[in-house]
């Protein structure tokens, strides 16, 4: 018992030192540039308004809105939260959203869109979650107003 | 005349012969089929071509996680915060779950539902089927589970979601858990509180997810063995943890502990395993699973594989 236990534990304990250490160590890089810079978010942009207007769903939300507008701030706003040169010139994102009542699974689904949109532009995975991490406490701002 | 009846006779043994390597042939493809697992996939396959494009999809995947063994969402054996199934606060789902535990001198089948309303209620059913196979016989009981989902969003909330919840334990026959000395060899309920948190990019760009849970519980071996015993009579707090990778969209693995109280005095060892999951789409996962659940009334190192199957039917 105490052999194969210790055993056990002791892959546990490497795992969860691995896994807390590597939330410590920074990268030199930032998500901007592991991205590819503003061509790479020109491209997931282009992917993201082809997604939304072949969903039924979310093409409600679109039909109205100045697509060559929504176009550039989202770039814009991806740029400069994955850290590149840019600065959003944008609306308040409360104030955009404010009216549309998006619920949770719209938002969630417009998630999933945009990790397809991403896929589609040949975004490697870990850098997928990357750009997730750095854009989506914007929810808050998006979603029941 | 003679050599007509020797043909006769001997075509009547080749045919019965031949009957006979069927029906075995039908027998082994009956219990084959007669397999919970199997049983289970086609019921999955036949639900999913009927509901279609109706089955819930608000969340993430990967971030609906599993049916634990006693039929809560969580991991393998550890409950965590999250709802089993793809609702988000607008869906309702329904998910079937199988798991089967293969031990040295035990194996455990599980079969259950569990349904997730609007993110926030979750209820499930289990029986667990216990096949003693050293000893014969089986013990079987039901879990009756309810889970509140009190704070936060697994993904999205800066602090952890956090879940309460309690899992209703019936014994059907009490006398091997009475035998070994259960002072309650017939029912007992489990209460806990679960914390869970995925964090996006965390671990080299993958994604991380954790879980801790706080267990009041007077079950001996999940309630198999009863509840309480000589060693102790009331509840005990025990603490259980997950902690996985996920490596993609569709590959998750992990780490799980489970502390467990000795009630019995039979040496009840916590509980340790590692498990992989492949979730090709929102309806489906498969976990395989190396559990270490040491001793088990007596027999000791009890380890092997688990196998679980999870499908949303809505």
């Amino acid at each position: 018992m105490d052999n194969f236990g210790d055993h056990m534990k002791n892959i546990i304990l490497v795992c969860f030192t691995w896994i807390f250490l590597s939330a410590c160590t920074s990268t030199q890089l930032s998500t901007y540039q592991q991205l590819g810079g503003q061509p790479k978010i020109a491209e997931i942009v282009d992917n993201f308004i082809n997604e939304i207007e072949f969903d039924p769903v979310l093409y409600e939300f679109f039909k109205d809105s100045n697509i060559e507008r929504f176009r550039e701030k989202v770039s814009e706003h991806i740029c400069m939260l994955t850290g590149g040169p840019c600065e959003y010139t944008g609306d308040e994102m409360e104030q955009v959203h404010t009216g549309m009542d998006i619920s949770e699974s719209e938002f969630n689904h417009t998630v999933d869109l945009f990790i397809i949109a991403m896929t589609k532009a040949n975004v490697p995975h870990t850098v997928q979650n990357k750009v997730l991490a750095a854009i989506i406490h914007t929810r808050d701002e998006m979603i029941y107003l | 005349m003679a050599i007509k009846k020797n043909i006769k006779k001997a075509t009547k043994t080749t045919i019965k012969k031949a009957a006979a390597k069927a029906v075995t042939k039908l027998n082994t493809m009956r219990v084959f089929w007669c397999r919970p697992q199997l049983f289970f996939l086609c019921l999955v396959f036949t639900f999913t071509h009927i509901s279609g494009a109706q089955s819930s999809d608000g969340k993430l995947i990967g971030t609906a996680g599993l049916n634990q063994i006693e039929g809560t969402g969580g991991g393998g054996i550890v409950p965590w915060a999250t709802l089993a199934g793809y609702d988000s606060q607008e869906q309702i789902s329904v998910n079937a779950f199988t798991t089967e535990v293969h031990l040295e001198d035990y194996r455990l089948n599980v079969l259950g539902v569990s349904a997730s309303f609007y993110d926030r209620i979750e209820v499930s059913v289990v029986q667990h089927r216990f096949d003693l196979k050293t000893l014969g016989g089986e013990i079987k009981q039901n879990i009756y589970g309810l889970k509140y989902r009190l704070y936060g969003d697994v993904v999205y909330s800066t602090w952890p979601q956090v879940s309460i919840g309690l899992q209703h334990k019936k014994l059907h026959d009490g006398s091997i858990a009475a035998a070994l000395g259960a002072i309650n060899s017939s029912s007992g309920t489990d209460i806990y509180l679960a914390a869970t948190k995925i964090h996006l990019g965390a671990l080299f760009g993958f994604n991380t997810v954790w879980s801790v849970t706080a267990r009041a519980t007077k079950a001996n071996q999940l309630g198999l063995l009863g509840f309480s015993g000589v060693n102790n009579d009331n509840y005990q707090i025990m603490a259980e943890a997950s902690a996985a990778v996920l490596f993609s969209r569709h590959l998750a693995v992990g780490i799980e502990y489970r502390q467990k109280p000795d009630n019995l005095g039979l040496g009840e060892d916590d509980w340790l395993d590692v498990f992989i999951s492949y979730i090709p789409n929102k309806d489906l996962s498969l976990t395989l699973a190396w559990a270490e659940l040491g001793s088990i009334a007596g027999a000791e190192k009890q380890q092997g594989l688990y196998l679980s199957l999870n499908g949303q039917l809505w």
